[in-house]
């Protein structure tokens, strides 16, 4: 579209940012919550990779996790709930020239905006997307989402949750044209930051699951994975992670696993005894939207004009 | 009067000069009536008369062939002047079955005594079920005094080896053409635009149909029309309502229609879709309403302003996102085509109950631009207008036209490109120290929004209420402070709206008022009743929210104030309905709470445009009342 020309702006000056250059006010997250851990690592993204803050756009939905874009100082936009994905593929479909950046929880993209994170997924459009996945709704206090383990007790499930929880990666491994599946937990700071890095080098709609703790309403939930490190699975492979010496020598549950291996990746997705940290699926070729709409044509004043003057020909008489 | 000749190519006999005539065409689903019908009506405006056609569609895309509730076409009314609306009944009629037909004399859309060409190969037909309804229901609307011509239409198209099911409508073009004294040659121009992106033998077959439908007429037709035109020296488009809206968007230099398929807004973006991408524009199908303005409000946040295109249905579905562009001010034009309702109501009928939810929609105070097209011109430049103003008032403009305009086609004059129409580029100059995000003027609560990509603009948006640098707030001031400005705005560009004309006498007995589709019904039955001396004149509302000003004052000089609207009203001799629970029209509720003037109401809901004659009988009741 015609907004890609803003990509031709040559950069006269190098820029060089702090991390203090991307955080804005203090979050308001609860001690202990998931999400500050989260908010370190993507601040520190924007830092390493030099992200122009007045070219980055973070959109969330509401929910705990969808305050993010506040406590970044770049471009953002707080909307509404379930429908972050939506506003964010029509900035990224004008503006290609944007970082744009996708918060949302486990209610806004798994239950409310289900149908749009379908599909987003499809539509690949280069998004970088974190599913903040505490598996209860906070902000609302306490209600069993559609990611809470069957029997969860929440206030509306006072005698536990009824259901199976759906398994956001095994639903998005399902979706056409997805092309980059990773999870990550939010108390491996490491891991989660080389995730974060990956997904958002990955050209097409990068969906990270971030597990992360609410030490308010589901304060136990990971314990027996934080407790036996055996219980979480590093992946790696070559043309994926690689594990640095420390991270394996803490977490010894290793699996090398080829990211273009979709069947693989959805056996991986489906583990219920150990947690698997790391790229489930990466595929590079698959089409990206916005660039398969690109129209190829510069608008100017006068393509508007004969394109307009060429359609009033038809109907005159 | 004879119809038929008695010997083939004897001397015509006579011409009747007419000053209007309102003809259709009407066959089943996909036999062509609907082409032939639009095609007549532009070779009408080739000729320099005016027209206004209407399409008539069956709910269902494939009714069962021959039936009652089946017909599917196209009515045109010609006139030697300007016409604004689809007017009364019928005066003649080309149709493909007879049980097409019966449906409309069941509606009432006849006229006693009017001219049927009926498709006799019925008559003859294998199936004797078949050939004994023809024979029945030929003999019943002979014996009700219409006048009926046995049309030859498949037996003529099959001489010319023809495929007589795709043959038929060119084949009655040329006939019609013949009756209402239409140059052949511009038949046979329009035929070369309308299949234009066809190969020449496809132009040249319909050409040739189209002559042989001619010459039957010729040589059979014991009369013709003259519907003498009036040809302007301005050049004129024919479009309809949807193609112009779509036209509009082209031309107000929008990036970006998003939208979700729905009845009868979305031959808009099919339209759209076609041509768009040659200026560099784009059509999102999104994969439902909410997420289609979601995706339009996006874009519109980053960049320019952008459009989403509806009907009643996705309209009700995206009423928290616009709730969210009117938090945020971020400009949108929003569509809706107006439907029948509630729920999924009528998908193909003309209906204005959309009003009060396109005015008060969306949950707490969301102010917004309602505007509403009164004619197919207006459905073009109104996008151009509503995306100034939402840029200009970082505002929700909500456009409403409905299905009558949708499908309906007028002529025009050929608008003239003004590059003042396009969206300027968006702003990506550095915002200076100490710019706030929503730094709302004092008096008008208008701020300049800062675009991704603008140094030093780095801010939040957010639906939560919000002070001036965006910041969630939780002071009860800076509530009340954000509302008053987003409200404000409405008044500021109230101050720049001028108040509406008054067609007719500026005072008199009766003052109708009207908005949307009802403008050219309203002003016939107007024009016709102050020809007979009738003190009633009538203005028509283009702006419903914020109201232009002055309408008080007009109506003050009117001895009697009524609306006339499509859409609920209850009838005040109902037994149990009185002045305590009596709800009027929504136009009716606005003015009477704005203008505290005892405004009245009538309104139908009966799916079809308001005729004139309809309205005329109205308004003298209530001048006698």
């Amino acid at each position: 579209m015609s907004c890609s020309t803003t990509d031709c702006l040559l950069e006269l000056y190098d820029e060089q940012h702090e991390l203090e250059d991307y955080q804005s006010g203090v979050p308001r997250w609860c001690t202990g919550c998931g999400d500050n851990a989260i908010l370190a690592a993507v601040q520190r993204l924007c830092r390493d990779e030099g992200l122009r803050p007045e070219k980055t756009v973070f959109v969330s939905g509401i929910g705990c996790s969808s305050r993010f874009p506040h406590y970044m100082k770049t471009y953002g936009f707080h909307g509404i709930h379930g429908r972050a994905l939506p506003i964010a593929e029509g900035i990224k479909m004008v503006r290609p020239d944007l970082a744009v950046f996708v918060n949302t929880g486990d209610g806004d993209c798994c239950s409310i905006g289900a149908a749009h994170w379908i599909h987003a997924v499809r539509y690949n459009m280069n998004l970088t997307v974190f599913l903040h996945d505490n598996q209860i709704y906070g902000l609302t206090k306490k209600q069993a989402s559609p990611t809470s383990p069957i029997g969860t007790k929440s206030n509306t499930t006072p005698r536990g949750s009824y259901l199976d929880a759906l398994n956001p990666l095994s639903v998005t491994l399902g979706v056409a044209n997805a092309s980059f599946v990773a999870q990550a937990v939010d108390w491996i700071p490491e891991s989660l930051f080389e995730i974060v890095k990956a997904a958002y080098h990955h050209r097409g709609l990068s969906f990270v699951r971030i597990l992360q703790r609410c030490p308010e309403w589901l304060s136990k939930s990971f314990d027996p994975w934080m407790q036996d490190t055996d219980r979480i699975q590093l992946l790696h492979h070559e043309n994926a992670l690689r594990l640095s010496a420390g991270l394996s020598k803490t977490y010894r549950n290793q699996r090398e696993h080829d990211p273009l291996d979709m069947n693989r990746a959805r056996e991986i997705a489906s583990s219920e005894d150990v947690i698997p940290v790391g790229i489930l699926y990466q595929n590079r070729e698959i089409p990206r939207y916005e660039e398969t709409r690109q129209t190829g044509v510069l608008r100017t004043i006068e393509t508007v004009r004969q394109g307009f003057e060429a359609e009033l020909d038809k109907y005159t008489v | 009067m004879n119809l038929l000749k008695t010997s083939p190519n004897a001397d015509r006999k006579s011409i009747t000069t007419l000053t209007e005539h309102i003809v259709e065409i009407i066959s089943d689903s996909g036999e062509g009536a609907q082409r032939c019908g639009q095609s007549l009506g532009s070779i009408a405006a080739r000729m320099g008369n005016g027209i206004w056609t209407t399409e008539i569609i069956p709910a269902e895309i494939r009714p069962p062939a021959r039936s009652v509730a089946g017909a599917s076409g196209n009515r045109i009314r010609i006139g030697s002047g300007y016409i604004t609306n689809g007017g009364d009944e019928t005066d003649l009629v080309v149709a493909f079955n007879e049980q097409v037909l019966l449906g409309r004399v069941r509606a009432r859309e006849l006229k006693p005594g009017c001219i049927i060409f009926l498709e006799n190969m019925w008559r003859k037909h294998t199936d004797l079920n078949i050939s004994m309804a023809y024979i029945e229901a030929h003999d019943r609307l002979v014996a009700a005094g219409y006048k009926v011509i046995e049309f030859p239409m498949e037996q003529e198209c099959k001489l010319l080896n023809a495929d007589p099911k795709r043959g038929k409508n060119m084949f009655a073009l040329g006939m019609l053409c013949y009756l209402y004294s239409f140059d052949l040659q511009m038949a046979r121009d329009q035929i070369a635009l309308t299949f234009g992106k066809k190969e020449q033998a496809v132009i040249d077959a319909n050409v040739k149909l189209l002559e042989a439908g001619h010459q039957w007429g010729e040589a059979h037709l014991d009369f013709c029309f003259s519907v003498p035109a009036t040809p302007t020296s301005q050049s004129q488009i024919v479009v309809n309502g949807n193609t112009a809206l779509a036209l509009g968007v082209m031309a107000s230099g929008m990036d970006l229609c998003s939208m979700y398929p729905i009845t009868p807004a979305t031959s808009a973006s099919h339209y759209l879709s076609d041509v768009f991408e040659k200026v560099g524009g784009i059509v999102h199908q999104a994969e439902d309403e909410i997420a289609a303005c979601a995706f339009a409000i996006g874009a519109s946040y980053a960049s320019k302003c952008t459009v989403t295109i509806t009907s009643g249905p996705g309209y009700s579905l995206k009423q928290e996102a616009i709730g969210l562009a009117v938090m945020a001010e971020i400009p949108l034009v929003v569509v809706n085509v107006q439907r029948g309702g509630p729920s999924t109501g009528q998908p193909t009928k003309v209906e204005q109950g959309d009003l009060m939810c396109a005015i008060f929609g969306s949950h707490g105070d969301a102010p917004k631009v309602v505007m509403a097209a009164a004619t197919i011109e207006d459905c073009f430049y109104a996008v151009i207008t509503a995306r100034k103003i939402a840029e200009a008032f970082n505002m929700v403009v909500v456009i409403l036209t409905d299905a009558s305009l949708s499908s309906s086609q007028q002529p025009f004059t050929r608008p003239r490109f003004n590059a003042s129409w396009l969206a300027p580029p968006f702003d990506q100059s550095p915002i200076p120290e100490g710019a706030r995000a929503y730094n709302w003027d004092a008096s008008t609560g208008l701020a300049r929004r800062f675009v991704p990509g603008q140094p030093g603009g780095m801010h939040t948006v957010t639906g939560l209420a919000h002070d001036r640098d965006s910041h969630v707030a939780y002071d009860p001031d800076i509530n009340q402070e954000g509302l008053r400005a987003r409200s404000l705005k409405l008044a500021a560009l109230q101050k720049t709206l001028t108040p509406p004309e008054v067609f007719g006498e500026a005072s008199g007995d009766l003052l109708v008022v009207g908005w949307g589709s009802t403008k050219g019904a309203i002003e016939e039955a107007v024009a016709s009743l102050r020809s007979e001396g009738r003190k009633v004149s009538s203005i028509h509302l283009r702006f419903l929210q914020p109201m232009q000003p002055g309408i008080k004052e007009i109506m003050q000089r009117f001895g009697k104030v009524m609306t006339i609207e499509t859409n609920w009203s209850d009838k005040p001799d109902e037994e149990i309905i009185d002045e305590s629970n009596r709800r009027y029209s929504s136009l009716a509720v606005l003015l009477r709470s704005r203008c505290l003037i005892d405004v009245d109401c009538w309104s139908e809901v009966r799916g079809q445009p308001v005729k004139p004659s309809t309205i005329r009988r109205v308004l003298l009741a209530k001048l006698d009342a």
